[in-house]
């Protein structure tokens, strides 16, 4: 199907490609016969020394994707290969050894740290299971090299603290630098700053940003706020109902959004220099219909039912990611209205395979 | 459950009469001070913090958590329990039917219940813990109804069912349990509820934190749309600041739980006085316009069981001077402003003072504390 073979990623640039996620789907069954489809067909590729942001709402499967990607759950279809290599899903050890490749950062630093355990205990657990035999000497000289690499100084103060002893950014640096204990080539950041104040969010952004070069990780950046992702990321991927309908490079998805969810997703951040003009005529409200028209066919555009420019088409026949140019494509059978100027003359654009 | 709420109860002061003048405020806070007792001594959380609330505008006040945001509004509207005492200061209500302020302080707990809801609504944080899960949306709608207005329960009904229709959602979801209604639903009911009772201040404390931007946008247009309907002021809570810019009247920045500048949203905006406000206004990524230089604010808000001296902003300050450790915080006029009421709690960006002269190229504090998040 879709497989974005030809579209050039906007990360490949930085360095070797670590992770490649292709035709990734996962249905979870509800009983009753109903299934949900939290991640239908979502290719993603991860490359050394490069950040690629996952963009959606709550409930668009991004966080699903990245628990695929990490290994939590098995896909229902599609595969992953890290370093070229097929991952097995089956076995101890073997989950085991990706798992110290893929690491997994979480969203909530108040809930992923054990409250009962010190820093040291979080820190020395992963150095001991996936760094094979090191003496106890080492394992401290390690975990103090990790505090300093996350700026917890001095690291012997901060190893003794428990959680609650720190504060929500400081817990977040642990989480990091458990992180890197495994000495991972991929980090998967579920939503890392969005708990934490605005004034700290981009100290934690340059600090991951500065972590991503020194250890030349491929990172993975989920996150609901598309602003961020401009600046940290270097490929988007716009998530909608469990699929990717916008890829691209960061700067050219926020400024000239092709999708129209992602032109409402980008026309809904706030706007400091445009006072209120938007909110006051209700611009962020085209994208809403009368819930009364009920959810899309299953193969139907699962935007279709709030989008502004949805034709019969659109509530028919669900439109693959079509290449708009090089690096960029969109799931959008509209595309001619929505992005003219994108737009290459091609009918419908043209399948990213052909 | 709805008849030992007591029902309306008349205010003191609520005798039909002129009512308040235009342009007086109607919720005015003065040099309000809340301590939260603790073994290990009072927690400072609001340090004499004066606001006004004039009807029909929207107060945004904004802080990182732990500024004592939420907990000046509490207080104002007495909702709060030990540990916290209210250690100092006053709040007046007038409403439009009263010919004299009422002194929120001083008020019984039974002339309590008639001034909240009917006069002071709230919206809470979280849609999803503020409603109950085992009632659903018209018994939780009726019960405020009833409650307060004593309405019969078939107008109880009706009333519920048009608040439905003022924020948009079908009257079919009366039956719905909030379970069965998806997070923006639910907000929108909580704000239909505080509406219920046609109250003169709602305080909204960040009512759209936990939506999307989509939703959330949707959301604040339709407060809006509602407050130029019906009138009613807002207090407006949040950590966001770009999102008060565009919504917001007036803005009143909190730090370590002192108000460090309050001003028109466009003064906010293009020119702030406060070193606070200016490192938190390049704090958050632009999506529009050019890519610009973006810093955080490094370190961490004081220890306010232990406030340092001065100004509690000074241990993240760039511009701080050795001064500024025995300054009183205290806002005064921003002179350079077109806005007679621009006030900021900085003194050394005002012209007018002497020691301003010499901040910009004086003796700022060289060596800064490599405020590393070390303090606690």
């Amino acid at each position: 199907m879709s497989s974005q073979t030809a579209l050039e990623s906007a990360a490949a640039a930085r360095g070797t490609l670590v992770l490649e996620a292709s035709g990734l789907t996962k249905n979870f069954r509800l009983g009753r016969g109903q299934t949900v489809r939290a991640v239908r067909d979502v290719s993603i590729s991860l490359y050394r020394g490069a950040v690629v942001a996952l963009v959606g709402e709550s409930g668009s499967g991004k966080s699903t994707a990245a628990r695929l990607l990490a290994g939590q759950e098995h896909p229902s279809a599609g595969t992953i290969r890290l370093n070229d290599q097929p991952v097995e899903p089956s076995g101890r050890r073997a989950f085991r050894r990706y798992k110290s490749e893929v690491q997994l950062v979480f969203q909530d630093p108040f809930a992923s740290l054990n409250p009962a355990h010190t820093v040291r205990y979080h820190i020395e657990r992963p150095l001991r299971l996936h760094r094979g035999q090191l003496s106890n000497d080492e394992v401290h000289k390690e975990a103090a090299g990790l505090m300093d690499q996350v700026r917890l100084t001095p690291a012997e103060t901060f190893l003794a603290k428990y959680p609650h002893e720190l504060s929500g950014g400081q817990r977040q640096r642990v989480s990091f630098a458990r992180a890197l204990a495994a000495n991972p080539s991929v980090l998967l950041a579920d939503e890392p700053v969005s708990m934490l104040d605005v004034s700290i969010r981009l100290e934690m952004l340059a600090l991951l940003d500065d972590l991503r070069q020194r250890f030349q990780l491929a990172m993975l950046y989920i996150t609901h706020d598309i602003a961020s992702a401009r600046y940290f990321a270097d490929e988007i991927l716009v998530m909608y109902a469990g699929q990717v309908v916008e890829r691209g490079p960061a700067e050219d998805v926020t400024q000239q959004p092709a999708h129209p969810y992602t032109q409402l997703l980008v026309s809904s951040a706030p706007d400091p220099d445009n006072l209120g003009v938007a909110l006051r005529n209700g611009a962020g409200r085209d994208g809403r219909q009368p819930a009364a028209a009920g959810p899309p066919l299953e193969n139907a555009c699962q935007f279709s039912a709030r989008c502004p420019l949805a034709v019969d088409r659109c509530r028919a026949e669900a439109p693959p990611l079509l290449q708009v140019s090089s690096s960029r494509a969109a799931a959008c059978w509209r595309l001619d209205v929505a992005a003219p100027s994108l737009y290459t003359g091609r009918e419908g654009g043209g399948d990213v395979t052909s | 459950m709805t008849t030992d709420l007591g029902g309306p109860v008349p205010l003191p002061a609520g005798q039909a009469g002129q009512g308040r003048l235009a342009g007086e405020p109607v919720l005015s806070i003065r040099d309000l001070s809340v301590v939260y007792r603790t073994v290990t001594g009072d927690v400072r959380a609001v340090d004499k913090v004066s606001l006004d609330l004039t009807a029909g505008e929207i107060v945004g006040l904004v802080g990182e958590s732990g500024s004592g945001k939420s907990t000046l509004a509490y207080g104002a509207t007495r909702l709060l329990r030990a540990p916290a005492v209210i250690t100092g200061g006053s709040v007046h209500y007038q409403g439009r039917r009263m010919d004299t302020p009422i002194d929120v302080l001083q008020l019984t707990s039974h002339q309590l219940a008639g001034l909240r809801w009917q006069e002071i609504a709230i919206v809470f944080q979280s849609a999803m813990n503020a409603l109950n899960p085992v009632m659903n949306v018209h018994s939780q709608l009726t019960d405020v109804i009833r409650a307060h207005l004593r309405l019969p329960r078939g107008e109880a009904t009706e009333k519920a069912a048009g608040l439905l229709d003022m924020v948009g959602i079908p009257r079919a979801r009366l039956r719905s349990y909030p379970h069965e209604l998806s997070g923006g639903m639910r907000q929108r009911i909580m704000i239909a509820m505080a509406l219920a009772t046609d109250p003169e201040v709602v305080i909204m404390d960040e009512p759209t934190t936990a939506l999307d931007v989509v939703v959330q946008r949707e959301i604040l247009g339709q407060i809006l749309e509602l407050k130029e309907r019906l009138g009613f002021a807002v207090l407006f809570i949040t950590h966001d600041l770009s999102l008060l810019l565009e919504l917001a009247d007036r803005i009143a920045v909190m730090y370590a739980g002192q108000l460090m500048e309050i001003g028109t949203a466009t003064e906010i905006h293009h020119e702030p006085a406060h070193p606070y406000t200016k490192r938190l206004l390049r704090s958050f990524p632009a999506l529009h316009g050019p890519r610009k230089e973006l810093a955080g604010i490094p370190g961490t808000p004081p220890d306010l069981h232990s406030p340092p001296p001065g100004c509690p902003f000074l241990p993240r300050c760039t511009e701080g001077t050795d001064a500024c450790s025995h300054i009183d915080v205290r806002l005064a006029r921003v002179t350079s402003s077109a806005d007679p009421e621009h006030m900021t709690a900085c003194p050394f960006v005002l012209p007018d003072r002497p020691e301003a002269a010499t901040s910009g190229s004086g003796s700022p504090v060289s060596v800064r504390p490599s405020t590393e998040e070390l303090t606690s």
